[in-house]
């Protein structure tokens, strides 16, 4: 008995055999050995708890909107579609978010890019600390104020109208502290060694910076940027303030509503249910839900594809090591 | 002639065309023959070459230098003053409505009578408040358990995938799931917010109408919570699983080898090493439920009430919500009022980045962590 | 580097070739007859009841005019008719008429001239429900006044099942009641016929934003919404356009002696039971005050006519051309018999055509 207290309490252990130790060392309080079996349930139930709806969600998306996305839906817009007809398609609105957000990518890009780069080459005192500060404070902006922001912007300029440069004046707000932050780390990676390579062999800084550093991390730039696109093409609520909608293609995004893909299911949801004549052909009661539900599929999918091929990039032209 | 000559010889390896253009021109035979005086020619071309290069390439190179700099700080002096315009111009815009006092509420029709818009956006404050609240009380506790499971308690090969496919889901857009909640989620929930009504009714956010139901559809601001906490769960997770695999494998091993549990060891190490970063994480997910637009746009059914009455409908509205619903019918006095709710709006989310980034900064400085 | 260059190429190509090949033709009818001169864009707005009836019109006179876009964005009234008053709108589609302080204040959109209305929308409102095991109910404009007051709050209520003792069993459980959360000229039809057909208990003002507010009601937001919100709850009862309440169950009400459902027969004879109101009101500007407590047999009452507001004066001609054309469409046989088969809406009378007809004509460019 005495030995088994000595045992228990820590201190060394006097004679007795391994098996003894071993298991007195690997005995648990079952107090806290039922806490950490509880405590293992809670972690598993959780992580199915949280499954359910995520499931949910992507398999009502799949389900109700794979029956109608095809080629045609595609490739067609909503142009003189009405009531329950059985036709129209995205493409107005898969054109509107193309153009949109490519806008907003020219804007926000270059900007982001030069930021980051004066951020890593560059910045030093209370300019380049204000800066990462207000990336960081731009990042929580609500994307509706985005959209207010440029409403305000284009009302004071040339009066209250919409058009799709708008949307990307908002949407290019939105991405901008993105661009800078994934291109700030990308910069960081380069290695110093290979600027002052560079410095050493006369090459000025400028060069230096344009190709050298942004040549290095030219993989992960792109990775940066594509998922900052991928962030933003879902935006819905600064394009309905600014941007609007329209049944046809609008290829101009100086001038007129256009159509976009996310407010293109809301606009498509908020349709709702058609009545049907009796007896009608080619009417379906439901068809602005099924509309909406392709609509959301393709806009996951794109949002999807942007993603992989981000990742893609990354690993695909990550900078090798040559021999 | 040291100095030339070094000079020299850095042309000569460094730009390999020169070099080419050099022996091209120099004649073989003319070179065997009079080596040192073809040599002395040479050297002295490049030489004055090399001067040229090295004066027109200092000239420009700095004024090209200059320029980016420029550029850059540009760049960055632009930020500041992109934040500056949106506070300045959302101000500008908002003013009309400020001003016009109480008599703002004849001309814009959500706007109670007789209220200003400072009034009127006390409710929209506190709708926004407590839906984002709710859904960050119901989907922190769940993230953290997810991340948990995917960093310390997933086989490697399943967490990594998991890993994947939340990041995947960060990226669905909002409007995808306002669709799911409103098509998918709310059907289903009357039977759960009956239930909570009878039994738990007694707590002011299970509260039922005055016949004591629960609202049927429910169209209710628990429904948008939950359609937010559902939303802002991968990114909770994302940031979580992040931080809870950089926890040092030396103080999980220590905590092991101590005799800890896993669970214990999650508690002694994990958790204490990752608070600021759940912290962080829970204001990020904070700060995008509160601007969340569609999600609650969808499936709420809004009021202008302060009213802790979650499964009532027609009671509460958010601010992000009430300006997509209202600002494509206003006028330009309701443009105003709106953008004043967006202004408002914008400072709240201002200030819990703000609180967001103090706090992690401050642990950081207890931390030790770096 | 160059596999950086390529895939980039290669994306542009592919964003490229899908700008180009989309069809802004999905109805594969193509441009039928001789292409008009009419080209550009017209932006209009307004009502959302009318909003099925405009994709019909819409897609009827793009058709007709291959290089013209219209975009009907569906709001409120309210906003249509502020829309058309600050210029941002060219039309506007309104469930209630101009008011005349409106007209007043529409000499700038409308380069000196004055806006008018134009009746052209002539549809039911159904009061829906979603109760297990009813498909019709009976009731009079009393007992409607009374639910959507918030007095009766139970299905079971007598003075519902007095009318009603075929389906009694299934009236069960309370009833949840759905509204319009925002400015509606639906709401303002439905809630005149209260106060109209039912003073006696509708003591509330006629007005666009629902009246009453009781936390067992659920405001939302567009016809949609209301019809959706009754559909996924169970013991719901709303007023929505009867265009876009799918195959819900409606109430049936009291005119006379007899139970009426909404049928676009019964808004007709309704409309024809209705006389012209004039006070204040130019020639061209054509707005009835519908009689709400007509006992005409097979009379629906509860109706909303909803007008198009226009100017009678544009800046330019090609704007005065398009709105001229546009209504010249929308008030034709063709243009009405288009809505009547997508929304279910009445065609506008002949006699009404041809008084339209005038008022458009004289829709003029400045000058």
């Amino acid at each position: 008995m005495a030995a088994t207290d000595t045992t228990a309490t820590g201190t060394a252990p006097p004679v007795g055999t391994s098996e003894d130790l071993q298991a007195a060392l690997s005995r648990v309080d079952p107090v806290r050995k039922r806490k950490d079996r509880a405590m293992r349930l809670v972690v598993y139930l959780a992580f199915t708890l949280a499954m359910v709806p995520l499931v949910s969600l992507v398999w009502s998306v799949l389900s109700r909107g794979s029956g109608r996305l095809d080629a045609y839906f595609l490739l067609h817009s909503m142009r003189n579609v009405f009531g329950g007809m059985d036709a129209g398609g995205a493409y107005h609105a898969i054109l509107g978010t193309l153009l949109v957000t490519g806008w907003a990518a020219l804007i926000s890009v270059p900007i982001g890019l030069m930021v980051a780069v004066y951020l890593v080459e560059y910045g030093t005192g209370k300019l380049a600390r204000a800066v990462t500060f207000l990336v960081d404070v731009m990042t929580g902006i609500p994307s509706i104020v985005a959209g207010l922001f440029a409403f305000a912007l284009f009302y004071l300029a040339v009066g209250p109208q919409k058009a799709g440069i708008i949307g990307s004046v908002a949407l290019a707000v939105l991405m901008t502290p993105v661009v800078v932050r994934s291109s700030e780390e990308m910069l960081r990676l380069v290695p110093n060694e290979l600027r002052e390579a560079s410095y050493a062999l006369g090459v000025p800084k400028w060069l230096t910076i344009i190709k050298v550093v942004l040549r290095t991390a030219v993989a992960g730039l792109t990775t940066g940027v594509m998922i900052a696109v991928a962030r933003v093409i879902g935006e819905t609520a600064p394009l309905i303030i600014t941007v609007g909608m329209t049944a046809s293609i609008n290829r101009d995004v100086f001038h007129e509503n256009m159509m976009t893909l996310p407010v293109f299911v809301y606009d498509q949801y908020g349709r709702g249910l058609t009545s049907c004549a009796p007896g009608a052909v080619d009417c379906v009661p439901t068809i602005n839900f099924d509309r909406a539900w392709a609509a959301a599929l393709t806009l996951i999918i794109i949002v999807m594809l942007l993603n992989l091929v981000a990742r893609a990039v990354s690993r695909w032209f990550a900078p090798k090591v040559r021999g | 002639m040291l100095e030339n000559g070094a000079l020299e010889n850095g042309l000569e390896n460094g730009d390999g065309l020169e070099n080419g253009d050099a022996s091209e021109n120099g004649d073989a035979s003319e070179n065997g023959d009079a080596s040192e005086n073809g040599d002395a020619s040479t050297r002295r071309a490049a030489v004055a070459v090399a001067d040229r290069l090295a004066v027109t390439g200092r000239r420009s190179g700095r004024g090209l230098d200059r320029g980016f700099r420029y550029l850059a700080v540009t760049s960055g002096v632009l930020i500041v003053m992109v934040l500056a315009a949106v506070a300045i111009f959302l101000v500008v815009q908002a003013w009309p409505a400020l001003r016009a006092g109480r008599s703002v509420s004849d001309e814009v029709g959500w706007i109670p009578d007789g209220s200003s818009v400072l009034e009127a956006v006390g409710p929209l404050v506190f709708g926004t408040v407590l839906a984002a609240l709710v859904a960050l009380a119901v989907a922190v506790p769940v993230a953290i358990g997810i991340a948990l499971f995917i960093s310390h308690y997933a086989p490697r090969r399943l967490a990594s995938a998991l890993g994947y496919l939340v990041d995947l889901l960060a990226a669905i857009p909002s409007v995808v799931y306002g669709l799911w909640g409103v098509m998918v989620l709310a059907p289903l929930l009357h039977p759960v917010f009956s239930w909570l009504v009878r039994w738990l009714g007694w707590i002011p956010l299970f509260a039922g109408d005055s016949a004591g139901n629960a609202s049927n559809p429910p169209r209710v601001l628990m429904t948008a919570s939950l359609v937010l906490a559902v939303m802002i769960l991968p990114i909770i997770t994302a940031v979580c699983r992040e931080v809870f695999l950089t926890t040092p494998t030396l103080h999980e091993e220590a905590a092991l080898a101590l005799g800890a549990t896993r669970w214990e060891m999650i508690r002694m190490a994990v958790l204490p090493y990752g608070r600021s970063g759940i912290v962080s994480a829970s204001m990020l997910g904070l700060g995008r439920a509160l601007g969340e637009t569609m999600a609650v746009l969808m499936v709420l059914s809004p009021g202008m009430l302060y009213s802790l009455k979650m499964l009532v409908g027609s009671q509460q509205q958010t601010i992000a919500a009430n300006i997509a619903a209202k600002f494509n019918d206003a006028s330009p006095m309701g443009h105003s009022a709106l953008i004043a709710t967006g202004l408002a709006l914008f400072v709240i989310t201002m200030m819990v980045n703000m609180a967001a980034r103090a706090i992690v900064a401050r642990r950081k400085d207890f931390s030790g962590a770096n | 580097m160059k596999r950086t260059y390529a895939s980039i190429t290669l994306v542009g190509l592919l964003a490229l070739s899908l700008t180009a090949c989309g069809s802004d033709d999905p109805t594969g009818t193509g441009t039928t007859g001789a292409d008009s001169a009419l080209s550009g864009t017209l932006n209009g707005g307004g009502a959302s009841s009318q909003d099925k009836a405009q994709q019909a019109w819409i897609a009827g006179f793009q058709q007709a005019n291959s290089s013209v876009t219209v975009n009907y964005t569906k709001s409120d009234s309210g906003a249509g008719r502020k829309g058309l008053l600050d210029g941002s709108l060219s039309y506007a589609g309104t469930d209630s008429a101009l008011t005349a302080d409106e007209i007043n204040d529409s000499a700038s959109a409308c380069a000196g001239g004055q806006a008018f209305d134009v009746p052209v929308y002539i549809s039911p409102i159904a009061v829906a429900f979603n109760l297990a095991g009813v498909d019709s109910l009976d009731l009079d404009a009393e007992t409607v006044a009374k639910i959507f007051d918030g007095t009766i709050t139970r299905w079971d209520d007598p003075a519902i099942t007095a009318d009603n003792a075929d389906v009694a069993t299934s009236l069960t459980g309370p009833i949840s009641v759905m509204y319009r959360s925002d400015d509606s000229g639906t709401t303002k039809n439905f809630t005149e016929y209260l106060s109209k057909a039912a003073g006696s208990v509708w003591t509330y003002e006629v007005s666009s934003t629902f009246p009453v507010s009781k936390d067992t009601f659920q405001g939302l937001n567009g016809t949609s919404a209301v019809v959706q919100g009754i559909q996924d709850g169970s013991g719901t009862i709303g007023y929505a356009d009867a265009s876009g309440i799918g195959d819900l169950a409606t109430v049936k009400v009291k005119v006379g002696d007899e139970f009426v459902g909404p049928t676009a027969e019964g808004a007709a004879a309704t409309l024809d039971a209705s006389e012209r109101s004039t006070e204040g009101r130019a020639d061209n500007d054509i707005v009835f005050s519908i009689n709400r407590t007509t006992t005409e047999a097979g009379a629906y009452p509860v109706i909303l006519v909803s007008y198009l507001a226009v100017c009678d004066t544009y800046d330019t001609t090609a704007q005065a051309d398009l709105v001229k054309g546009f209504l010249t469409y929308v008030i034709s046989a063709e243009g009405q018999a288009q809505a009547a088969s997508a929304a279910g809406s009445a065609p506008i009378s002949e006699a009404l055509r041809a008084e339209a007809r005038n008022a458009v004509d004289s829709i003029k460019a400045k000058g």
